[in-house]
């Protein structure tokens, strides 16, 4: 078996197509899976029964069924019950944000609730409103203390985007895949595939390294 | 305000704790002006009671009315509660992103509305007052446990409280450390604040508070002036509970 970099050289260009997809749909799934996850977090630690009850229910089933069942779901099945069209690309992203917010969730609600009572109260006690409570006393500590769990959670999510393989998105393995179905160069193309995610990975961890040092935790 | 004016009025006040009750029909009148220290053994309600006046316990039963304010009269007005009654903690609770400055300038621009450079100028005041203008811009961290709990009472002072709380500010820190606190609360108290202090600090009772009241199992069984109470217990619990405290 000789290694052929020329079949890398050529495949390049349709990789980083797929690994630019890759990209797009984890900085999309995630913005929302952030927003996601901050609002059933916060509903769970804080709201009332009904509020607690929601985020919950929520949370047991994206974390009781597996991410692939979650995307056939998403793509094949929805729209059979809601009567709607949805595009490939659109159902990635859909999938990251639901998925990714029931962990979130639960990151944000594990660090809301580590942060002493007694700083909740000293807010309150000044007279302010629990929301803003929540938001300029407890929330700058609890964003310090999730930033390693949300971290993880991102590099999870970043490699989630190969299952989309499933429904055909050309992301980044999907671009792979589909290479090495013509050219049968599976040591090249699955070699050039693993790194350019490792480069992504790399990156996303120096990152958020970077934005620990620059903060310090408490 | 005349000296005669109420400013914390329990009627009935009772509070559970599941199946427990830490205050049973608790009825007790301050006035402004008054340095109320409390004491009582441990589960006695004293730290319930001090955390209702400021509606951080909710009541179960009777009615607290804090300078004409009811604790149920709502959300808005337990926040009115709360800017008029300031409250400093046993453990301090400083805001840890934030340095000795900007935990005092804090609360006046949140709830106060006022602009960041007057806030600022009130806290570095407010920091000069309690021994601390030298440590403006340290963190909770960098400072040690009477200065956090000074740069704490500064907090509290700086929303203009008509009232302050106090739930055993001294108990957490080393004897040498307690004076310092002590003095701050000592002068505040010479300027007229109103106070309620939870605390074992006797030699403070004696000689700041106004008013000692003695708590056992949800009760006010003692209320009188602090050393007339200390040197001659009216009661064999009070007699017995000093002379673990002192």
């Amino acid at each position: 078996m000789q290694f052929d970099p020329s079949v890398v050289v050529d495949a390049l260009p349709a990789l980083l197509q797929g690994a630019r997809l890759t990209v797009l749909i984890t900085i999309a799934g995630l913005t929302g899976g952030l927003l996601v996850g901050f609002l059933f977090g916060l509903m769970r630690a804080y709201g009332n029964t009904l509020a607690q009850k929601i985020a919950f229910m929520y949370i047991e089933f994206v974390r009781g069924t597996p991410i692939v069942v979650q995307v056939m779901f998403i793509y094949f099945a929805l729209p059979m019950i809601l009567n709607v069209r949805v595009d490939a690309l659109t159902a990635a992203i859909v999938s990251i944000i639901i998925n990714s917010g029931a962990y979130i969730a639960e990151i944000v609600r594990g660090a809301f609730l580590s942060v002493p009572r007694g700083l909740k109260e000293a807010g309150l006690a000044l007279g302010l409103p629990m929301w803003r409570a929540l938001a300029f006393v407890v929330g700058p500590v609890a964003v310090r203390r999730m930033t390693p769990s949300l971290g993880n959670q991102f590099i999870v999510s970043l490699k989630d985007t190969s299952l989309f393989i499933v429904i055909g998105v050309g992301e980044l393995t999907r671009q792979g895949q589909e290479i090495m179905a013509a050219n049968f160069r599976a040591v090249e193309i699955w070699t050039a595939v693993a790194i350019i995610y490792l480069g992504m990975i790399g990156a996303l961890t120096f990152g958020l390294r970077t934005m620990e040092k620059r903060m310090r935790i408490l | 305000m005349n000296a005669l004016a109420k400013m914390v009025e329990f009627r009935g006040v009772t509070k559970r704790f599941g199946q427990t009750t830490v205050l049973d029909k608790v009825d007790l009148t301050i006035h402004a002006g008054e340095v109320v220290v409390l004491i009582g053994p441990s589960g006695s309600g004293k730290s319930t009671l001090l955390r209702c006046i400021n509606a951080l316990e909710h009541i179960d039963g009777g009615d607290l009315v804090v300078d004409g304010i009811s604790v149920r009269d709502g959300a808005h007005q337990v926040r009115e509660i709360r800017r008029e009654a300031g409250m400093v903690f046993q453990q301090f609770n400083l805001f840890p992103q934030m340095t000795a400055l900007e935990n005092v300038a804090f609360g006046p621009r949140q709830v106060r509305g006022m602009s960041k450079s007057d806030a600022h100028a009130l806290a570095r005041e407010l920091l000069a007052k309690v021994g601390l203008a030298a440590r403006v811009d340290h963190y909770a961290s960098e400072l040690s446990g009477g200065q956090q709990q000074r740069v704490a009472i500064a907090r509290a002072l700086a929303v203009k409280p008509k009232l302050m709380l106090f739930d055993e500010p001294t108990s957490a820190l080393d004897p040498e450390l307690r004076q310092e606190v002590l003095r701050v609360m000592q002068s505040l108290a010479e300027e007229g604040m109103t106070m309620v202090v939870v605390t074992h600090e006797m030699a403070f009772a004696r000689k700041v508070g106004t008013r000692l009241i003695f708590m056992e199992h949800g009760h006010i069984t003692v209320d009188g002036p602090p050393a007339e109470l200390i040197d001659a217990p009216p009661n064999q619990r009070l007699r017995d509970f000093l002379q673990h405290v002192e």
